[in-house]
């Protein structure tokens, strides 16, 4: 029988990035006494360095707070979502385990581009919203003027919203009111079959893949089998409880209406994919809930390491971060050029670097990686389509019908003195203009039609250097469009080499080919023998450097018997030559590669 | 036995090009240096701090700087008397001393032969006088030639002449006019350094304005001056340095070998019992009697190898064996004979070395060799 569980109440925060969400987070653990003063530690959900560092939640965190009001004791979710666009499908399935949303926005920025992506987001969810103006201790705050805003943009009406500063704690607790009071409470039937749904896994050493849920109907408790819904694995219940901010509570069962986690022995997270509905081997559900979908790659990229003799450790590295990330995707590459590394497919850009910078930064490799490509669609003559993630199997021109690139719905929020730059921006990059709405005096929405490719290629460092970091931006991506698409190839002393190749529109290829010939040219060492840089199209070379022959590397002078700066001379240049790639006979430095797909910082 | 190096940190002025450490001579305590290198003979403080081997015999003095001529031949002669007093200096001690043609005089060479001096190098640089001017040296051409006669008349006959290529509104016509001038006094031994800029020098921050040789052109003065030079009857025996038939440096010749010399004065190096070491470039702490500064051990198989391939004599593998006491690698020697395809080195079985094109990339062929 469907019953109301008056008391517990599972909501998400969501806000724009670096509107105070992790912060406020943390005040709300303390408030309710669920971390201790003493063990606080800033954004105590965001337990990757990486995360702190960048500001940004990456994976998605729960707690249970536990809240008194009039007597009554409250079971509060909080379950924190990924701020960032990349991982969309992860926020909405947090959101999908909720039945409210905290709102904030910040009392000096007001509305950026991500409030209104996540409020979009909730509303889809049927999500209750309760509003928050946040940092109204700086100077800068204009809590009313932000209220006016939310109400006319999101048509929310904010006479009550809580005006709190998360960092000094002000006014926090009313927050918590106003969830009691406006975020409805869960119902569901203990005794129907158990449908839970997974809004997160992680991988954890000693328990194996710790499966946060969110229980809608039933009850599930150790001992139980466990069935996936999607994917039809079982697995023995091993634990289930709650989570409290630093640790697992277990619990003897979770219920309807309630969020927690399940043990099961699980090896990857892989088979507990986020969005996939639990239930039990013994008494299933017959209908999985709604939305499930396997996350799939936009982005790509080669990834190599710098030192051939760490293949190995950069495979296992890998493997490591899928055990965590279900969306990353690799599979073995070789390389003319690079040698063995990892074609890698990624949610988008900022998933790219995120796993690079882990890479790099928890395991110690030192890497390669190559221009990021988009899935382009190529249409043959013979009626086949082909999707291409990898320039070097772009196929023969000759043998091209037509092809499509992916497009993005995209939207820029700015002050408006910025609309006349954006616009260039954007006209660089190939988008087409949809829409332009003032928000408010200060704020103005820009819709365009935008290729992906041209987004992965640092368009968000554009936008953010070109309007001193007012802009803010969101996209998803719209379906694929038909493009004029060519191949450039990069050909040192007449060989091409492959891990430099890449797909581009037509129109943007001769300026592309010509700065990176001049990279190139200054980042390729003289050799002793003149090296000519070609870019070319299928055959035909578009833009030419060259390098000069080495003529003259000595040392003149031995000053007053001092070897060491001989010495070092020499070591430096065995240094250098342990990051050079060979290619045929010419030496390629890794900088080389990194001057490339940083063509645009000049 | 060691070689003895001086470094006299005094100049007249300090020449636009130059990075070696230096004062001006004006401003600076000749008397208390003298002093401090002569206090460090008797004690040899400094010197032992890192080796354990005090025997401190010596078969060559150099006395390098900076301008040692500013000190004055009676200083030079100080130093020279207390190191024979407190060290041993071998009867057929090489004895040098870098002069700046426009600071010495005929009294100056009579005293400098009188205190045991037998070889002498002059900072000439150019013939071209012109040329000569633009990198702060301004003795003429027949002041030049003057000071070698004089130098000469009192026997000292082991001259070395200084000649730079690549300088400001050098060709390779004007470089002919300075080889012809060097061929013509006679003098045994020349050394030929390419002009570097280095960070910190007046050339440094006046490039644009430097009317320079391009790299090719400097390559090709290199290669001619060679060649002509050996057809003078000069040996091209180490990248920069050419000598006729015993008049090789020998003091010079002790760091290509890898042998052990000991330093005295700010910024000198020392190399003694496999230690390398050094005093600050700074002549106040030289003179407080500032300790010196540790710097690694030496003389492994990179460094010898790095060392001996300066001189055309190249790795001799017999030299190496007794040396290391192994036999040199056959995969260093592969890759050398793929050097010699490219006429870069010389390999034979009994060693191997660079050719004068070599030479030129020295520092790229020693690092794959060593790689």
């Amino acid at each position: 029988m469907t019953e109301k569980k008056k008391h517990i109440r599972n909501f998400s925060i969501i806000a724009h990035i670096d509107h105070g969400k992790s912060t406020l987070a943390d005040r709300l653990l303390e408030v309710t006494n669920t971390v201790a003063k003493r063990d606080m530690q800033q954004q105590i959900l965001d337990d990757m360095d990486l995360e702190r560092e960048r500001g940004i939640t990456i994976k998605a965190h729960a707690v249970t707070l536990g809240y008194n009001e009039d007597g009554e004791e409250y079971e509060l979710n909080l379950i924190d979502t990924p701020g960032h666009v990349d991982f969309n499908y992860e926020v909405s399935r947090s959101l999908a385990a909720c039945e409210g949303a905290v709102l904030i926005v910040d009392a000096t920025q007001g509305i950026e581009a991500q409030t209104l992506a996540n409020t979009y987001l909730a509303l889809d969810h049927d999500l209750e919203l309760v509003p928050v103006i946040n940092k109204i201790d700086l100077p800068a705050a204009d809590p009313e003027r932000v209220a006016a805003d939310i109400e006319e943009v999101i048509g929310l009406d904010s006479e009550e919203a809580p005006r709190v500063s998360a960092k000094t704690g002000e006014n926090v607790e009313d927050v918590l009111r106003q969830i009691v009071k406006l975020v409805p409470c869960p119902e569901g039937d203990d005794d129907a079959p158990l449908r839970a749904l997974v809004f997160d896994s992680i991988y954890d050493n000693y328990k194996g893949v710790i499966v946060y849920v969110r229980i809608m109907d039933g009850t599930i408790r150790p001992g139980d089998t466990m069935k996936m819904m999607a994917t039809g694995a079982q697995f023995t219940v091993v634990e289930v409880g709650k989570m409290a901010a630093t640790s697992l509570s277990p619990r003897d069962k979770l219920s309807a209406g309630e969020v927690g986690y399940i043990t099961a022995s699980i090896k990857t997270v892989r088979d507990a994919r986020v969005g996939d509905t639990v239930t039990t081997a013994q008494n299933p559900a017959t209908e999985p809930l709604a939305g499930y979908k396997k996350v799939n790659p936009m982005v790509f990229c080669g990834i190599y390491p710098a030192d051939g003799a760490d293949y190995e450790a950069l495979k296992e590295a890998l493997e490591k971060l899928q055990l965590n990330d279900a969306a990353l995707s690799f599979e073995p590459e070789t390389s003319g050029a690079l040698g063995f590394g990892f074609r890698c497919g990624f949610l988008g850009l900022l998933h790219l670097e995120i796993i690079q910078e882990r890479l790099e930064r928890e395991y110690n490799l030192d890497l390669v990686s190559t221009v990021p490509s988009v899935i382009y669609k190529i249409h043959m003559r013979g009626g086949e389509v082909l999707e291409i993630d990898n320039p070097t199997k772009y196929p023969d021109p000759a043998e091209i019908d037509y092809s499509e690139e992916p497009m993005t719905d995209a939207h820029i929020f700015s002050p408006p003195e910025f609309v006349g730059t954006i616009m260039d921006l954007c006209q660089e990059r190939r988008g087409f203009y949809k829409d332009m709405k003032y928000l408010s005096a200060d704020r103005v929405e820009l819709s365009y039609d935008l290729p992906l490719n041209e987004i992965i290629y640092d368009f968000f460092d554009a936008l953010k250097s070109r309007t001193r970091g007012y802009a803010s931006f969101d996209y998803e991506l719209s379906g694929y469009a038909r493009s004029n698409l060519v191949k450039l190839d990069v050909l040192l002393n007449g060989d091409t080499i492959d891990a430099l190749s890449f797909i581009i529109h037509s129109d943007k290829a001769y300026g592309r080919a010509r700065k990176i010939a001049e990279k190139l040219k200054d980042n390729i060492p003289k050799h002793q023998f003149e090296i000519p840089v070609q870019i070319a199209i299928g055959g035909k070379v578009i833009a030419r450097e060259t390098v000069k022959a080495m003529r003259k590397d000595v040392l003149a002078k031995c000053y007053g018997g001092d070897i060491t700066r001989k010495k070092k001379l020499l070591e430096k240049q065995k240094e250098g030559k342990k990051r050079m790639r060979s290619f045929g006979t010419v030496e390629v430095p890794q900088e080389a590669f990194m001057a490339i797909l940083k063509l645009d910082e000049q | 036995m060691k070689g003895l190096y001086i470094h006299i940190p005094f100049c007249r002025s300090k020449c636009p090009y130059c990075d070696f450490y230096s004062c001006l001579s004006k401003n600076a305590d000749i008397e208390s240096f003298v002093n401090a290198v002569i206090d460090e003979i008797k004690t040899g403080r400094r010197a032992t701090e890192f080796t354990k081997n005090s025997d401190l015999s010596f078969d060559t003095v150099y006395f390098g700087g900076g301008t040692p001529s500013v000190i004055g031949a009676d200083n030079i002669g100080r130093i020279i008397n207390c190191a024979k007093k407190y060290y041993s200096i071998s009867d057929k001690a090489e004895i040098t001393v870098e002069c700046n043609p426009s600071t010495v005089d005929d009294e100056f060479f009579r005293k400098l032969s009188f205190y045991g001096v037998n070889r002498i190098s002059l900072g000439m640089q150019s013939a071209v006088d012109n040329e000569r001017r633009k990198l702060g040296r301004f003795a003429d051409r027949n002041q030049v030639l003057s000071v070698i006669d004089s130098a000469k008349k009192y026997g000292i006959d082991n001259i070395s002449l200084d000649v730079m290529l690549g300088i400001p509104d050098q060709t390779i016509e004007s470089l002919d006019d300075t080889i012809d001038f060097c061929i013509e006094t006679g003098a045994p031994h020349i050394s030929a350094y390419m002009l570097s800029i280095e960070d910190g020098t007046v050339f440094h921050k006046r490039i644009d304005t430097l009317n320079l040789p391009d790299e090719d052109t400097v390559c090709k003065m290199y290669l001619h001056l060679s060649e002509k030079l050996r057809n003078a009857g000069f040996r091209h025996y180490e990248i920069s340095n050419f000598a006729k038939s015993g008049y090789e440096s020998r003091h010079n010749t002790k760091y290509w070998n890898c042998e052990e010399y000991l330093g005295i004065g700010p910024s000198a190096h020392s190399f003694i019992d496999s230690q390398r070491f050094f005093l600050e470039r700074d002549i106040n702490s030289f003179i407080s009697g500032e300790k010196a500064v540790y710097d690694c051990t030496g003389g492994d198989r990179e460094e010898y190898m790095m060392l001996r391939l300066r001189l055309s004599d190249g790795i001799v593998f017999e030299d190496y064996k007794v040396r290391f006491g192994e036999d040199f690698s056959s995969e260093t020697i592969k890759k050398a004979l793929d050097f010699e395809k490219q006429g870069l080195m010389t390999v034979s079985e009994t060693s191997f070395s660079l050719t004068t094109d070599g030479f030129l990339i020295s520092n790229y062929i020693i690092s794959e060799l060593i790689n």
